[in-house]
């Protein structure tokens, strides 16, 4: 499956993949950040139930530095 | 006492200073600079995520702890209200449902200059949602007592353009919505030196919003201590309240008897 993240074109031998699950395989190592899923925001309390497939998009977002 | 500190949306800040946490060298440098200024409110932005970063990369939380700053999460980038909202709900799941924030919603690159159409309507909407707005906006009394009468908690006027350093160009309109508000005024951007800074506290801003002023300077520690003092002098100068301006007439602060002759 293919999925946008942040952008980015990112390619899973998987049909399907949790969220919680595709977090571990991007390596985030940011210790908080907030997803947006297809437009919708999900809360840390359901990664594991989202289950992400072919054409989502998502957006992972942290804090910077800003004015 | 708490009639000298600063009451935003029902928290009590000792710091009538709030500063930026972008364009500092490194993080070192801006956990040292705001540590100086005394700021309690610290804003920052909302950015994607670099995917497959290096994992000992540090990040802003590690330097600005949460626990100890109040964060404004802003907008800044957004020139649209939908990408302002959207940006801010991002903002409240990161930060754990946290409210507070700050709405900009420009309206040209190049000025940076405010887009109060969609500010005001971005805020109506953000204000529904249950957010705790301070917003940035032109200098402009009417749009500043609209978006009080909104429901916004702070209203955040230009002193003069976002990163531009050229200081108060027009108190009096600062004046005018300062006299009207009956939420704090928070002078934000535009600001360049201490002396500004003192101005508008001088003026009775309830406080000052930056962030370049001391980032941008060759000793950005040294000057995050100096705004520090100024926005204390400002307030102070602004509660004793100044002496009457007397044009073109001295008035000797020695007594005028018992000369020698």
């Amino acid at each position: 499956m293919k999925i946008h993240v942040n952008g980015l074109q990112k390619y899973f031998e998987v049909e399907q993949i949790s969220l919680s699950k595709l977090i571990e395989e991007l390596a985030l190592t940011e210790k908080k950040f907030a997803i947006e899923y297809n437009g919708e925001i999900i809360s840390k309390g359901n990664f594991t139930q989202t289950l992400i497939k072919d054409g989502d998009k998502l957006e992972i977002v942290v804090a910077v530095g800003g004015g | 006492m708490e009639s000298n500190k600063l009451l935003i949306a029902g928290k009590y800040y000792v710091s009538r200073l709030l500063v930026g946490t972008g364009k500092y060298k490194d993080f070192e440098e801006t956990q040292k600079a705001i540590g100086e200024s005394g700021a309690e409110i610290v804003t920052v932005a909302i950015r994607r995520t670099n995917i497959g970063q290096d994992a000992k990369q540090k990040s802003l939380l590690d330097f600005i702890p949460k626990e100890k700053y109040t964060y404004l999460p802003n907008t800044a980038g957004c020139y649209s209200k939908d990408e302002a909202i959207r940006t801010l709900r991002l903002a409240r799941e990161l930060l754990d449902g946290h409210n507070l924030v700050k709405l900009e919603v420009l309206g040209d690159p190049n000025t940076l200059y405010p887009n109060v159409v969609e500010t005001i309507e971005a805020a109506k909407t953000l204000i529904k949602e249950g957010f705790d707005v301070m917003v940035y906006t032109s200098d402009d009394p009417i749009i500043a007592k609209q978006l009080e009468d909104i429901g916004c908690c702070a209203i955040m006027p230009l002193a003069s353009l976002i990163g531009s350093g050229m200081g108060i160009l027009n108190p009096h309109n600062l004046e005018i919505i300062i006299d009207n508000a009956k939420v704090p005024i928070i002078v934000d951007a535009g600001v360049g030196t201490a002396s500004d800074a003192v101005i508008a506290m001088e003026l009775g801003c309830d406080g000052v919003l930056m962030n370049t002023a001391i980032a941008a300077a060759n000793d950005p520690v040294l000057m995050a201590q100096a705004m520090k003092k100024a926005i204390e002098s400002g307030r102070d100068a602004f509660l004793a309240g100044r002496m009457e301006k007397k044009f073109y007439q001295a008035t000797p602060s020695s007594p005028t008897s018992g000369l020698i002759k």
